[in-house]
């Protein structure tokens, strides 16, 4: 089990290369990330992550096409492994078992 | 897009490349360009260059930045090395002429510095092998004569009493010893000649002397000598010394109450074969009696004691004789006692104005940079070398990139490559050493042995090895490697200015070191010459000296003399009491109208006989020589012209000089007589006549008679007259040249060196030329068919060499004259830096450049064009 936990940045990104299906690449990431939680993401802390991901075998990637922009330099398209889906499915089920056990209780007014 | 100015900045682009893990650096770069340019349609260039720079930096992190070591899995380093040592080997065999030069000249650049080394090493640790040699010390004196410090190496005997006595506490050991001298040791009918001296008991201890046989109390005994072990040998043989009676000289009886092993050959002591106890001298010369405080004779060693230093002692006894002699003796001279450390007896024995003024300790210096300074031109050359065929072997640099050498690999290759030549150069410098070490040995004076069995010799010569390779080496290697593949494969590649700079920048250090030495090596020669050439006041040619061994010489002095002329084959004889070519007695306190009544004075003096002016056949200039005639010449003296001046008198004939109750009269004056160091000024000489204080007879043999068979017949005489003894016989032009044995031997030695300098730098000149001539084989060749000369195309590959050694020559002039300047303050007698010398060796370099080139030049161009064209 704890082989497979994930950090809150880390999942975050996780999920993000898997909203992009097929588009995720590094600035791509960025943007949907910033667009939809509100936050700045640093090029440094994005990077680190998503070839840490990659290293675990959460994330896989394969380089584009070459085109005129971006300096003729290709992308890195990043894709969801299996086992990538499998730690988000298990952090996320750790938390809704954490969501259904509270009592109604604890959050009184 | 591709605009220059909406570019993204330059710099950190590149340190981002640098930084980047290769695998990152294209997808990265990428997405840095990308938000550049989102950037910069938003808020305007600057605004997005500095985004850049903050993303270049954010960047900068682990799991980023490029680890240090990049992992090939599939990288054999048994079989890339072995691969390496076959490249190399094959390239040896390919440039046979290019390798040849490479490993003759670095082989012969490691020679040097192993002799050296093996030299220097000799020369520290003289005296270095008594375990009490920091405590050892010498006791001399400073005396002040005249305003002018003059260090004396010799005590009289009466300070070792005041040591004893008032300084005791300071010292472990004390001896006085009158020197070391050959003595004729009889045993029955057999005899033998030995050096050995006389000793206070404390020298056993004090040496560390390994007592054989016998006892350290029998020093005691005033009958006792005590043998070194071969000398024990050599008189006794298979028989046991011990008890055994001994006659020493003519008569002294001594009985052998001690053998000791033989003193270290590589010090000071090594002709101590015999000691006998000091009290025995002391009562069979009568010193009591004949020796006062004024009689420095003898040589005072000590031992300090455990707990102070030589500092403190040296301070301690200053006054040690001043305290003790009369009020104005020690008011004119103030005698200031100081010790001198046994470690710098050898090396730094010279004394200047009472100061310890270095030595021999110069010659290590310099012999010492010499090696520095050729081991240094070897490796230049070798590193020349392998830079200018850097473009041959640029090809196998690029394939070998092309195919996935990294750098590292390469790096290696060329450094494997460049340890395989030096340590084969390594071991036929050791060959060399092996056969040359004999020559070299008899040149420096030495017994210098190749210490095969000593591992710290092997593990500096690898060690040296090993640091000449890397050094040789690291140019070609850091520079080889640093060729881009693409460029020189599409042929486009040409090492450019910056190549050829170090490379000409190499070849002028090489021969500013040569001719430099060349220009010292010639000067210390034309030093030696000028001094053999003064002109010395008198005749030496045919003069032999023969110690007198017997007082039944001086005795018979008339009737030998008259014997010897009888023959036919002598001209004349005279008595002296020091030997012409070195006299060291001096006399002083002397009065003379017109003196300075406060300044005492001190002459060198040689006492002689009549005969002694006609034999010398010196130049009277005023007055005239001793006569029979007068008899009040047995007590005058003649001067030499130095004599005349030192004392100031403008008439000096008929003058009286008195001392005490002694009168002396004038007779003549004669020009300067060289009877010291050539090199030193002549001094204030006395002759003066006596008849039986004398110690060695001079005979002058006429110049058509036969050396040889003269010889026999005047040992025939002097054999009537002293059977005992052994006739020895010594030529004064013999005993003159050898005062130029030291300066003859760093001559003779650093003109080994600079040759062996100028022969290094030729043959790296010769490579290069070589080299050049070959790669511009084609063009030579295509001016050869448009017409051009054999002239001109030697002159056009000479040309830039001949620049370089100008250069050289315009750099090394200054260099030399400074340092041979420097040399030549130490003789007062000395040559001058004439500007034709060094005129002289700068054609003369000239010349062996050019034909060292020129030779290269003139193949090149005389080859038949159409061979050099057609090729390819």
């Amino acid at each position: 089990m704890s082989k497979h936990r994930l950090g809150e940045f880390e999942e975050l990104v996780l999920l993000t290369v898997a909203v992009l299906y097929g588009e995720a690449y590094g600035i791509a990431i960025i943007d949907e990330m910033e667009r939809r939680l509100d936050r700045t993401v640093s090029i440094g802390s994005l990077q680190t992550v998503l070839r840490r991901l990659e290293k675990k075998g959460y994330l896989a990637s394969e380089l584009g096409e070459v085109t005129k922009v971006r300096g003729g330099k290709r992308k890195r398209f990043f894709t969801v492994t299996n086992l990538g889906r499998k730690a988000l499915e298990i952090t996320k089920d750790q938390r809704l078992d954490l969501w259904n056990s509270i009592p109604n209780i604890a959050f009184g007014d | 897009m591709n605009d220059p100015k909406q570019q993204p900045s330059h710099w950190a682009l590149k340190f981002f490349r640098w930084y980047c893990h290769p695998d990152y650096v294209e997808d990265l770069e990428g997405d840095l360009h990308e938000r550049f340019d989102r950037k910069r349609l938003a808020g305007g260039m600057r605004k997005a260059r500095w985004a850049l720079v903050k993303d270049v930096f954010a960047l900068f992190r682990p799991g980023i930045i490029r680890p240090l070591r990049i992992n090939h899995p599939f990288t054999n380093t048994v079989y890339m090395f072995r691969n390496h040592l076959k490249i190399a080997w094959r390239n040896l065999f390919k440039n046979k002429f290019f390798s040849s030069i490479n490993i003759g000249g670095l082989a012969a650049g490691m020679l040097i510095p192993m002799l050296i080394g093996l030299w220097i090493h000799n020369e520290l640790s003289f005296n270095m092998q008594y375990p009490n040699q920091d405590r050892i010390a010498l006791a001399m004196q400073n005396q002040t004569l005249n305003g002018k410090i003059e260090t004396w190496y010799n005590q009289a005997r009466q300070l070792e009493p005041v040591l004893r006595k008032n300084y005791g506490h300071l010292f472990d050991g004390i001896v006085t010893t009158p020197g070391t001298w050959t003595h004729a040791i009889s045993y029955g009918d057999k005899k033998v000649k030995q050096r050995g001296s006389y000793f206070g008991p404390d020298i056993i201890d004090m040496l560390s002397i390994n007592l054989l046989q016998g006892s350290q109390e029998s020093m005691e005994d005033p009958n006792a000598i005590f043998l070194a072990a071969s000398l024990a040998a050599s008189i006794f043989g298979e028989e046991d010394p011990m008890d055994k009676p001994l006659v020493l000289g003519q008569e002294l009886a001594v009985t052998v109450k001690g053998v000791y092993e033989d003193l270290p050959k590589n010090s000071e002591f090594k002709n101590l074969f015999f000691i006998v106890p000091w009290e025995r001298y002391f009562q069979n010369a009568n010193l009591e009696e004949r020796t006062g405080w004024g009689n420095s004779w003898f040589n005072v060693f000590v031992q300090i004691a455990d707990n102070v230093s030589m500092e403190e002692v040296s301070l301690a006894i200053k006054n040690a004789k001043y305290d003790n002699i009369e009020k104005d003796y020690a008011e004119r001279n103030k005698p200031a006692i100081f010790l001198h450390p046994m470690k710098n007896w050898y090396l730094r024995g010279d004394f200047e104005n009472g100061q310890n003024a270095g030595g021999r300790i110069e010659y290590v210096w310099l012999f010492g940079i010499i090696a520095i300074f050729v081991l240094l031109l070897a490796c230049i050359n070798f590193m020349n070398l392998s830079t200018a065929r850097s473009e041959e072997r640029s090809k196998e640099v690029g394939i070998r990139k092309t195919l996935g050498s990294i750098r590292s690999q390469l790096i290696s290759q060329f450094f494997s490559e460049s340890l395989l030549i030096t340590f084969l150069a390594f071991i036929i410098s050791i060959g060399l050493a092996y056969l040359l070490l004999p020559t070299f040995n008899e040149i420096a004076n030495k017994e210098l042995q190749l210490p095969w069995g000593n591992p710290t010799f092997w593990l500096l010569g690898i060690g040296f090895a090993l640091l000449t390779g890397l050094i040789a080496g690291s140019y070609p290697s850091l520079y080889l490697s640093s060729f881009k593949p693409v460029k020189i494969l599409k042929g486009t590649f040409r090492t450019g200015r910056s190549a050829r700079l170090p490379r000409k920048a190499l070849v002028v250090v090489q021969f500013t070191v040569s001719i430099s030495l060349i220009i010292g090596t010639i000067f210390i020669f034309r030093q030696i010459q000028h001094a053999k050439d003064r002109p010395i006041g008198y005749n030496r040619d045919n003069l032999i000296r023969v110690p007198i061994k017997d007082d039944a010489i001086i005795k018979h002095f008339q009737t030998i003399r008259a014997d010897l002329l009888n023959t036919g084959m002598v001209e004349e004889m005279a008595g002296t009491d020091s030997p012409i070519t070195s006299t060291g007695v001096t006399n002083g306190g002397f009065d003379w109208p017109g003196k300075d009544p406060n300044a005492s004075n001190d002459f060198t003096s040689l006492r002689v006989t009549y005969e002694f002016g006609d034999m010398v056949d010196w130049e009277i200039i005023a007055g005239r020589d001793f006569s029979r005639d007068f008899a009040s010449d047995s007590t005058g003296f003649i001067l030499n012209e130095a004599a005349v001046e030192y004392m100031g008198i403008d008439d000096p004939i008929g003058m009286v000089m008195r001392r005490g109750d002694a009168v002396h009269k004038i007779v003549g004056v004669v020009k300067n007589l060289v009877t010291q160091s050539p090199y030193a000024p002549v001094r204030q000489t006395l002759f003066m006549l006596h008849e039986t204080w004398l110690n060695y007879i001079n005979i002058k043999l006429k110049a058509d008679a036969p050396a040889h068979e003269a010889l026999t017949t005047i040992e025939g005489i002097f054999k009537k007259y002293d059977p005992a003894n052994s006739f020895d016989y010594t030529f004064a032009d013999e005993s003159y040249a050898q005062k130029f044995d030291d300066e003859e031997r760093i001559g003779k030695l650093a003109s080994f060196f600079a040759i062996l300098a100028i022969f290094i730098s030729c043959l790296g000149l010769f490579g290069l030329a070589a080299y050049v001539a070959e790669r511009r084989k084609k063009e030579i060749g295509i001016r050869k068919v448009l017409g051009a000369s054999i002239l001109r195309l030697c002159q056009m590959l000479s040309k830039d060499f001949i620049k370089l050694v100008l250069i050289s020559f315009v750099l090394a002039t200054p260099i030399s004259y400074f340092l041979m300047n420097n040399w030549l303050e130490e003789f007062s007698y000395r040559t001058d830096l004439s500007w034709w010398v060094f005129a002289l060796v700068g054609i003369l370099s000239m010349v062996i450049a050019l034909t060292t080139v020129v030779f290269q030049a003139l193949r090149a161009a005389l080859m038949n064009p159409v061979n050099a064209i057609k090729s390819e």
